[in-house]
């Protein structure tokens, strides 16, 4: 064995391991800001299997999307509504976690399934590697195109939902002066706001 | 000093197949050299990158003494150069401290991710055509992508430090961050168009041909400005330092942070300006190009282009050219601190999201229509 077949053979049982416990992590750890924190580990041990993979423009969108974008607002919305407070025990939740068990057992097992029955084609697909920067752009304004346009259109949703639900206020004004409410930020100081719907 | 691939370089001198040669010729074989010969250039980089920031520190002292009319370090070393190295020994032995309803581990965490990426993305800076860690073909992509991570780190040592100050800043920092990556990334995007490529070293070489001339920021203007803002926000420079604004958030995230783990963000903040200002000079200011074409100046000379002699005194003055750029840079970027006044967060964020950006997107959209129109000048 060679000293790069070797590593690499070591990098993929490290990230596999980490990304294994590292999810589990996520999903069992009472403490919501440590499962927020081991989803970005998590995320960042899948660039590195990407790396293995030599795809080293998806790893890099990877880290970029999931890690620096994703995981971030994930941390700033916990972090930003993080109340201390202990809420009232569930019913039932030892059945509750059962079950809930129960289906992700079974979900396991049908995935076992698929990946031992499938027939994998090994080795795989001969690697792209540098290439791969030029081949992704091709195929997103070709063959992908359609696809493409349509996760922008699908993002240009979420975002003006997310500024409706951000800005409830759109359409009212201030009982006081009559005039439209100020939309500026919280930090600034200005008159409490006394808001009702204009109808 | 031949770091890269040696299959690309086709002649002259190559330090990777010498130093394996020399340890082959010991006795060991090829693969046991080549582990050995790994490490060498990170160390190296790793090395030039602190000693980076020693300089870093010693020039923001004297500097912003002249600014402020005093004499600055003047007693440890000549001219107080050996200051910084008193300030990293008296980090050194300050007393680690975790406060007491800290969170001991994200606490220990934070620090870490905040420097990690940075020292990572040292990898993709070159410092001459074959002076460089990687040659990735992801390149500049790559510094974006890691320097993403970074307000990670900067949300974890402001949540487990447990200190409402610390936390502020924190969410100050991330969101400063994130709003400042776009504008900054949609200008290296217009740089990457023109030369085609997102390697470090093909936009360097996209660059040269007539000298100072063919330098990115003739044809970039808006970019380099952007790029520099941009950078300047990411670095948490003055007059954009608002998560460690004194008067109001007490040092931000860094607040409860001592001794050594307050030395890790001392250290990632000035290696990421320096970063900063050679990843400008990289991109804008024809990297390890001299104002000259060197080319040129070796024809007069009547010289091969691949003479070892040549070979040696062009990639000098590469490290040196790429050196004075930044720290020309480093320089403008200490003369703001202490000229500037700090901006306010919905100042801040106002130049981010509605002029940078906006502005980030037509400087876009002209670099692409002007490489239709003129694909001579501006990369086909």
């Amino acid at each position: 064995m060679t000293i790069a077949s070797s590593a690499q053979l070591i990098c993929f049982t490290v990230l596999s391991a980490v990304v294994a416990i590292g999810a589990l992590g996520v999903v069992l750890l009472p403490n919501i800001v440590y499962s927020a924190f081991l989803l970005g580990g998590v995320f960042l041990s899948v660039a590195g299997l990407y790396l293995l993979l030599n795809a080293s423009f998806v790893a890099a969108a990877q880290v970029l999307v999931y890690v620096g974008a994703v995981n971030v607002l994930i941390l700033f919305a916990i972090m930003l509504v993080n109340k201390k407070e202990d809420l009232s025990a569930i019913p039932g939740l030892g059945v509750r976690r059962l079950l809930s068990g129960a289906v992700c057992a079974g979900l396991f097992a049908l995935l076992l399934r698929v990946a031992f029955t499938t027939p994998w084609a090994t080795p795989g697909p001969e690697p792209v590697g540098e290439e791969a920067t030029i081949r992704i752009g091709e195929h997103l304004f070709s063959d992908y195109l359609l696809p493409f346009e349509l996760a922008s259109v699908l993002l240009l949703m979420a975002m003006i939902g997310a500024i409706v639900l951000a800005r409830r206020d759109v359409l009212t004004a201030d009982i006081a002066t009559g005039e439209p409410a100020d939309q500026g930020l919280i930090e600034k100081s200005r008159t409490p706001l006394l808001l009702e719907k204009t109808n | 000093m031949v770091f890269a691939n040696p299959a690309v370089v086709s002649a002259g001198l190559d330090l990777e197949a010498s130093f394996t040669d020399l340890l082959q010729g010991l006795g060991l074989s090829p693969g046991a050299a080549h582990l050995l010969w790994l490490p060498l250039p990170m160390l190296t980089v790793l090395v030039a990158a602190v000693v980076g920031v020693l300089v870093n520190v010693w020039l923001e002292r004297k500097i912003s003494a002249a600014v402020q009319q005093r004499i600055g370090p003047e007693y440890a070393g000549a001219l107080g150069i050996l200051q910084p190295l008193a300030d990293g020994l008296k980090l050194l032995f300050k007393e680690d401290v975790i406060p007491a309803r800290a969170d001991g581990l994200l606490f220990t965490l934070g620090p870490v991710l905040v420097l990690v990426p940075v020292i990572l993305s040292w990898l993709v800076v070159p410092f001459g055509q074959n002076l460089l860690i990687s040659n990735v073909g992801v390149g500049i992509f790559l510094w974006i992508s890691l320097s993403s991570i970074q307000p990670i780190g900067l949300l974890m040592a402001g949540y487990a430090s447990n200190n409402k100050y610390s936390l502020l800043g924190g969410l100050r920092a991330a969101a400063q961050s994130i709003s400042y990556e776009i504008p900054l990334a949609l200008a290296v995007l217009a740089v990457v168009m023109m030369s085609n490529s997102l390697s470090t070293v093909d936009i360097v070489d996209q660059q040269t041909g007539a000298g100072i001339l063919s330098w990115n920021i003739w044809r970039q203007p808006v970019g380099f400005a952007i790029f520099w803002i941009c950078a300047l926000a990411e670095c948490e420079r003055l007059p954009f330092d608002l998560p460690e604004a004194e008067e109001e958030l007490v040092a931000g995230y860094q607040t409860e942070y001592a001794g050594m783990k307050f030395a890790l963000f001392y250290l990632g903040s000035y290696i990421n300006l320096v970063l900063s200002a050679l990843l400008v000079s990289v991109l804008y200011l024809g990297g390890w190009g001299f104002p000259l074409p060197v080319e040129w100046i070796v024809h007069l000379t009547g010289q091969p282009i691949d003479a070892p002699l040549v070979q040696v005194i062009t990639a000098t003055t590469g490290i040196v050219m790429t050196v004075l750029k930044a720290y020309l840079l480093v320089f403008f970027a200490i003369l703001l601190r202490w000229t500037v006044p700090r901006v306010r967060i919905d100042q801040l964020l106002d130049l981010g999201w509605k002029f940078l950006l906006p502005i980030a997107l037509v400087n876009l959209l002209v670099t692409a229509g002007l490489k239709l129109a003129f694909p001579a000048f501006f990369g086909g």
